[in-house]
C-alpha cells in the first residue's frame, strides 16, 4: 500500500489535487448552484403557466400559445446538451462577453436546465388537488393568489425534491461543459484523464462529483421531508 | 334571499352535450336551512356551484339579495364569494398549513391585517370546539375535526350564506351527527342561511326546514321537509322516502290499511319499546312495513313505516307518536 502512495503517479495526482481541486470543486458548486437558480427562476413560472394555462385551468391561455410553449420546452429538452452548448454560443457571448470559462457556461447550463425545471415544476404543481384549488376559488381567490397562496405553498415539499433532481442533473451537465471550456471538476477530469491518461486524477474528480451529488441529495431530501406537514402525525 | 330562476347548465363533452340542470327554479329564504337532495349524478353538485358561480349557468339567473350574479365581473364575483362560502365532502384544507393559518386564509384573501386575522381565526376555532388545535396540521386531525376547521374557515369572512356540499358524506354516523349539530347551531346563533347538498335522507331530516329533491337535473319536488317526506308525490321523492325497493308499499296496501311514517330525530327511543307501548296503551297492533333506524349515542335516528287497520287507529297512532319527544309521525298518502 505504501508503495502506491510513494509512486510518482500518486505523488503527481496528489499535487494536482492539492493545487487545483479546491478551486475546481468551488467552480463546480458555483456554476451548478447559479445555473440551477436561474433555471428555476425561468422554469417555475413556465411550469405555473403550463398548469394554470391549460383548458379548465385557473387562467386558461389561448390554446395556440400553450401549444407553442409546450413545443419550445420539448424541443429544448430533446437537444443533446453538448449540441445545445454550441448552439447558444452567440447568446453566451452576448450575455457574458466570452464563450469559455466558468461564468460563461452558466448560460448553456441554464438554457438546458430551465425546460427541465419547467416540467418538474409542472408535475409538482399538478399534485395539488383540483378540490383544493376549487376551495380557494370558492373563497374568492384570484388566479394570482391561488398560485402564490395555494399551488406553490401546497406543493413546496415536492418542488424542493424536484429542485434537488434539477441541481444534480445540472451538476452532471456542468461536468460535461468541461469539454468546451467550462471550468470545474469536469474540466480536470477531461483534461487530465481523457487527454493525458492520468486516470487517477480523473477518478478523484469523479469521486468528488459523487460526494457533491450525495450532499445535494441528502440536504434536498431532508428539506423536503422537513417542510412536508402532511407527514405530521400526533 | 337566494333566487335561482330557470337555471340550466349544459356541459359539452367529446361524446355530445350533457344537460346537468334543466330549468331549475328555487327560492331559499334568509336564515333557512335548505336541503337539496338527490342521488349521485342528479345535478345537485352543479346546482350548488351555480349559487356561487363556480359554474356559470348556461341560462337562467342567480339572484342573491337582489343582485344578479350573472351581471357581475369576475372581480366583483370574488368579493361576493366572501359572503357565500362553502364546505366540502373532502374538507379541502390546506395540508401544509396549520389550523389557524387555514382559518386565516380567507381573511388574508380579504386583506385583513395579520394580527386581526389570527385573533378572529382563534375565536372561530373556539366556536367549533377546536381552540386547542390551532397549531395542529390537518394530517393530525380526524375527519370530523378537519370538517370543523373547514367550517371555521368558511365562517371567517362573516358570510351570509354557507353552502355545504356533501359535507358529512365522508364521516361516520356519530361524527355526522355532531357536525350537523354544529351547522344548525351556527344557523341559529349567527342567522346564516345554509344550503345543504346531500344524498342522505337523515341529514335533511335532521336539520333542514325546506327541501328540494333533484332528479336528473330537474326539481322533482320541493317544500317543507315534513310535507315532502310525508306525502311524496314524485317518483324520485318516493324512492328517497321508501328506499330498498319498497316504493310501492302504499300502492299494494290493502283497501282498509293506513300507512304512517315515523321519524326518529334523536329520541330517547333506544330504550323505549315503542311498538309494544302502542299496542299496550292504545291497543293498536301496528305492522312494521319498513324500518331503518340507528342508535347514535343512545338516541334513535331514522324512520319507520307502519301500517294500521283503520283511519281511527291511524289518527290515534299519529297522535301518540307525536306526543313523544323527538319523534314525529305523519300519515302517508302517496297515491293522490
Amino acid at each position: 500500500m505504501s508503495e502506491f502512495f510513494d509512486s510518482p503517479e500518486f505523488q503527481e495526482a496528489w499535487e494536482i489535487f492539492r493545487t487545483q481541486f479546491p478551486l475546481a470543486a468551488w467552480e463546480t458548486v458555483y456554476v451548478t448552484v447559479v445555473s440551477t437558480f436561474f433555471a428555476i427562476v425561468i422554469g417555475l413560472p413556465l411550469g405555473v403557466l403550463l398548469v394554470t394555462g391549460e383548458k379548465g385551468g385557473i387562467r386558461p391561455l389561448p390554446s395556440p400559445l400553450l401549444k407553442l410553449l409546450n413545443w419550445i420546452i420539448n424541443i429544448l429538452r430533446s437537444v443533446p446538451f453538448l449540441i445545445l452548448m454550441i448552439l447558444v454560443i452567440p447568446l453566451t457571448r452576448a450575455l457574458t462577453g466570452t464563450a469559455i470559462g466558468t461564468t460563461a457556461c452558466i448560460v448553456p447550463l441554464t438554457a438546458a436546465a430551465f425546460p427541465f425545471a419547467a416540467r418538474l415544476a409542472e408535475s409538482s404543481l399538478r399534485e395539488v388537488s383540483p378540490e383544493t384549488v376549487e376551495m380557494a376559488q370558492s373563497m374568492g381567490a384570484s388566479p394570482l393568489k391561488i398560485i402564490t397562496k395555494v399551488l406553490i405553498p401546497e406543493s413546496k415539499p415536492s418542488l424542493i425534491s424536484n429542485a434537488t433532481i434539477a441541481i444534480t442533473t445540472v451538476l452532471g451537465y456542468s461536468a460535461m461543459s468541461g469539454i468546451i471550456g467550462g471550468g470545474g471538476l469536469g474540466k480536470i477530469a477531461i483534461n487530465y484523464g481523457y487527454y493525458r491518461y492520468k486516470y487517477l486524477v480523473m477518478i478523484i474528480a469523479v469521486v468528488l462529483l459523487i460526494i457533491i451529488v450525495q450532499l445535494f441529495q441528502t440536504v434536498g431530501t431532508m428539506l423536503a421531508k422537513k417542510t412536508d406537514k402532511r407527514l405530521k402525525r400526533t | 334571499m337566494i333566487e335561482l330562476k330557470n337555471i340550466s347548465k349544459v356541459f359539452t363533452t367529446k361524446d355530445g352535450s350533457i344537460e346537468a340542470l334543466k330549468n331549475v327554479s328555487l327560492t331559499i329564504p334568509d336564515g333557512d336551512i335548505f336541503g337539496v337532495i338527490g342521488l349521485s349524478g342528479a345535478g345537485k353538485s352543479t346546482l350548488v356551484r351555480c349559487i356561487n358561480m363556480l359554474e356559470r349557468p348556461s341560462s337562467g339567473s342567480v339572484v342573491i339579495d337582489g343582485t344578479d350574479l350573472g351581471s357581475l365581473s369576475e372581480k366583483q364575483l370574488r368579493s361576493v364569494r366572501s359572503q357565500v362560502t362553502m364546505i366540502f365532502q373532502g374538507f379541502n384544507l390546506l395540508l401544509q398549513k396549520n389550523c389557524l393559518k387555514n382559518v386565516c386564509f380567507p381573511l388574508e384573501l380579504a386583506g385583513v391585517k395579520k394580527s386581526e386575522a389570527r385573533q378572529r381565526a382563534q375565536e372561530l376555532l373556539e366556536l367549533v370546539g377546536l381552540g386547542d388545535k390551532a397549531k395542529a396540521y390537518p394530517s393530525q386531525l380526524s375527519g370530523g375535526q378537519q370538517q370543523r376547521v373547514a367550517i371555521a374557515r368558511a365562517l371567517a369572512t362573516k358570510p351570509k350564506i354557507l353552502l355545504c356540499d356533501e359535507a358529512t358524506s365522508a364521516l361516520d354516523p356519530t361524527t355526522t351527527n355532531s357536525i350537523l349539530e354544529l351547522i344548525s347551531d351556527i344557523n341559529r346563533k349567527l342567522g346564516i342561511t345554509v344550503v345543504v347538498i346531500t344524498h342522505q335522507m337523515n341529514v335533511v331530516e335532521r336539520i333542514c326546514r325546506h327541501v328540494a329533491i333533484i332528479d336528473d337535473g330537474e326539481v322533482a319536488e320541493q317544500g317543507e321537509v315534513t310535507q315532502v317526506f310525508s306525502q311524496p308525490v314524485s317518483a324520485a321523492a318516493k324512492q328517497l322516502v321508501y328506499p330498498d325497493g319498497i316504493s310501492d308499499i302504499t300502492a299494494n296496501a290493502a283497501q282498509d290499511e293506513h300507512i304512517l311514517r315515523v321519524v326518529f330525530n334523536g329520541a330517547e327511543a333506544a330504550k323505549t319499546p315503542l311498538i309494544a307501548m302502542l299496542a299496550q296503551q292504545k291497543g293498536i297492533a301496528a305492522n312494521i312495513a319498513y324500518a331503518s333506524t340507528k342508535s347514535i349515542g343512545n338516541k334513535a335516528y331514522g324512520s319507520m313505516i307502519l301500517s294500521v287497520r283503520s283511519k281511527a287507529e291511524l289518527t290515534e297512532a299519529v297522535g301518540y307518536m307525536n306526543s313523544i319527544k323527538d319523534i314525529t309521525a305523519q300519515e302517508v298518502t302517496a297515491n293522490e
